[in-house]
């Protein structure tokens, strides 16, 4: 087996002056895996995903991303990490408002060199953005020269879904994507993504509260299973 | 990093366009006011220094230098006393002095100045450049009543060559001091030069006692309009008995400040000689002040348009929350989100002050014929220059740096958040 894409041990995170809200024993995230993470809304997923993407700093514990331990990593290390292997898909709101589509698909580029040269490499930014928006039910022309604000939620996300994509990155880490969509958009959705990323072979770390879209990934696992803190918020919400 | 930053900042911008072309306009107008306040003011001090040249001392009855210099250059306000025409010739007469010119003021017409002069102040007077003074059209005066009129003269009223004109004594409205027995005649107009001259009536000294005769003691005597023409150019002598201030140029300029200690202290009456840059200097002094004032007021109005980029952006902040963290997602290094904030600063900053700098050259462009036809004001040195470039530089540099108030809430904000905005 090859070394894992995510590995993580010993991880305990808590906000400024609020209680413990992670404690991880062990989790892992094998290459070209494609994981379902269940978690209820503010049972610390978003913050899990925000470690791993190397947004926020713990303190105690390893949170190793492609070999690299996260933890004690200056921030833009921890950045050039994200740039380059990472791609980040939201709940909502996920593209830029004044960037045009392909822009927006090919924003990931501006801030990485890995992922401009592997995405020249595979025919050039803009045929790069336009392909994957294509494989992604995108390729109306009009469609992409419309301003991002108009598109719907569900085309908003396969444009998230494209910039995510592009340039091959290892991981794609998705935070509730779908749950601005219908039930066939969503199932769709998820279907298009997961393709993609066996394509590129991309690990893909799937987070939603619907228990129900586990039978669509190779694995799943609770993150309450996961998480030995006490579940205050988790209560509250 | 640095061009693909730029390109962000510059669509974020075209996204609220409407706020930041608002924004600009304040900066473009409020650069705009302050470089016509500089430029208003460095015009008037050039033309200001120009007014006269290549004379080295000014010399006239004791008084104040500032007060010798308005009357004799500015034809402002009047002398309070005169020198005699002996005390001219000892003057005239010494060994360091190449040539001097006599001057007599005291009449105008319709408002404007009277000079009486002889024909060496053509010649030897000069301004700007040490530029002399230009027939236009016709000639310098000849006959006893003959008159050469400046360029704006010529122009506002409309004269030519053969218009006849009254003078009135004194400097007030044309009535009962008219010297309406003694009609000039126009038959020189000199070029414009943008200094006083070109509001000055020249005749000869000697014109000056002919239409004083029978007014010797400041009003008209009741001889006075029995006088004729024919017993005036019958005198044996016109020469006056006093003048008001000689121009005098030196044989080496070397001796300039040792000839003004002798004029002031070893002649046979008291008189008072100055040196026109000098006088000049301390006159601009006094000037200059108004202009300082209106330079800080414009320069207040440039940070109260600096305020507005500030307000612009940190309004702008709530709402690109979200963006700051997807840039942030997509391995935007917090490095980059502060360079964000602080190149649309700075590109509001640099855009508004070019366009100001663009506005004022504009309006000059449109001002300066009006301005030289209505009221003889030359627009010089007001074209694009250093001042605007280091105008604009300030203002891009002040916007940068208040754009750095904006940027690190941003960055503080973005850091905090991660990948999810925690409104």
């Amino acid at each position: 087996m090859t070394e894992p894409i995510v590995r993580v041990s010993d991880l305990r995170f808590a906000w400024p002056g609020q209680p413990v809200l992670l404690d991880i024993d062990q989790f892992q995230l094998a290459a070209g895996e494609r994981l379902f993470l269940r978690g209820p809304s503010g049972s610390g997923k978003s913050t899990f995903l925000g470690l791993i993407a190397g947004v926020l700093e713990s303190v105690d514990g390893t949170v190793e991303v492609m070999g690299q331990n996260l933890i004690g990593l200056p921030g833009s290390r921890r950045d050039r990490i994200r740039a380059d292997h990472l791609g980040v898909i939201f709940q909502m709101f996920n593209l830029v408002p004044y960037l045009s589509v392909v822009q927006n698909v090919a924003l990931t580029c501006r801030f990485s060199k890995r992922r401009r040269a592997e995405a020249i490499r595979q025919g050039g930014i803009e045929a790069e953005a336009k392909r994957l928006l294509a494989r992604l039910g995108l390729e109306d022309e009009g469609l992409r020269s419309r301003r991002v604000t108009e598109l719907s939620v569900g085309q908003q996300q396969r444009v998230a879904a494209a910039r995510a994509l592009i340039g091959n990155p290892a991981l794609i880490i998705a935070d509730e994507p779908t749950s601005a969509l219908d039930a066939d958009a969503r199932d769709r959705f998820i279907e298009l993504l997961s393709d993609e990323a066996t394509k590129t072979g991309a690990a893909l770390l799937f987070v939603s509260h619907d228990g129900g879209l586990a039978r669509l990934f190779d694995r799943a696992i609770d993150l309450e299973d996961l998480n030995r803190a006490d579940q205050v918020e988790g209560a509250l919400s | 990093m640095s061009v693909s930053i730029f390109s962000l900042a510059w669509q974020s911008l075209m996204n609220r366009r409407v706020s930041a072309v608002l924004t600009v306009i304040a900066i473009a107008l409020s650069v705009a006011l302050f470089l016509g306040v500089e430029k208003a003011r460095t015009a008037a001090k050039d033309g200001f220094d120009n007014t006269i040249s290549g004379t080295e001392l000014i010399v006239g009855a004791p008084s104040g230098q500032i007060n010798l210099l308005l009357y004799s250059v500015f034809r402002l306000g009047n002398a309070t006393a005169e020198i005699s025409w002996p005390a001219y010739e000892e003057i005239a007469n010494r060994e360091d002095v190449a040539w001097t010119v006599p001057i007599s003021l005291g009449d105008s017409h319709r408002g404007y100045r009277v000079l009486g002069t002889n024909l060496d102040y053509f010649e030897h007077y000069k301004y700007g450049q040490r530029q002399s003074l230009a027939i236009a059209e016709g000639m310098v005066f000849d006959d006893l009543f003959d008159a050469v009129i400046g360029a704006e003269i010529a122009k506002q009223l409309g004269y030519g060559i053969g218009t006849p004109l009254i003078l009135t004594h004194g400097i007030g409205a044309p009535g009962l001091n008219d010297h309406d027995n003694r009609p000039f005649r126009v038959v020189g107009i000199l070029r414009p030069t943008g200094t006083p001259v070109d509001q000055t009536i020249h005749v000869s000294l000697e014109a000056i006692t002919a239409i004083h005769v029978g007014w010797e003691t400041g009003t008209r005597s009741r001889f006075a309009d029995s006088i004729t023409e024919e017993m005036i150019r019958s005198l044996p002598s016109l020469t006056p008995r006093t003048i008001t201030a000689v121009f005098v140029g030196l044989k080496n300029r070397a001796t300039i400040l040792r000839t003004r200690r002798d004029i002031n202290t070893n002649m046979s009456e008291p008189m008072l000689a100055i040196i026109p840059g000098q006088a000049l200097a301390e006159l601009w002094q006094v000037m200059g002040t108004a202009e300082r004032v209106l330079l800080a007021v414009s320069a207040f109005v440039i940070a109260v348009g600096l305020v507005s980029i500030l307000t612009s952006i940190l309004t702008s902040l709530n709402e690109r929350r979200r963006e700051m963290s997807i840039l942030r997602a997509v391995g935007a290094r917090p490095g980059h989100v502060f360079a964000l904030l602080i190149v649309e600063a700075a590109v509001l900053g640099f855009v508004g002050a070019v366009l100001g700098a663009l506005l004022i050259q504009l309006i000059l462009a449109i001002a300066a014929p009006f301005l030289s036809l209505q009221y003889g004001i030359a627009l010089m040195g007001t074209g694009p220059g250093l001042v605007d470039l280091y105008t604009i530089i300030a203002v891009t540099l002040a916007a940068t740096v208040l754009g750095v108030w904006p940027a690190i809430t941003a960055l503080r904000r973005s850091l905090a958040d991660g990948l999810t905005v925690r409104v």
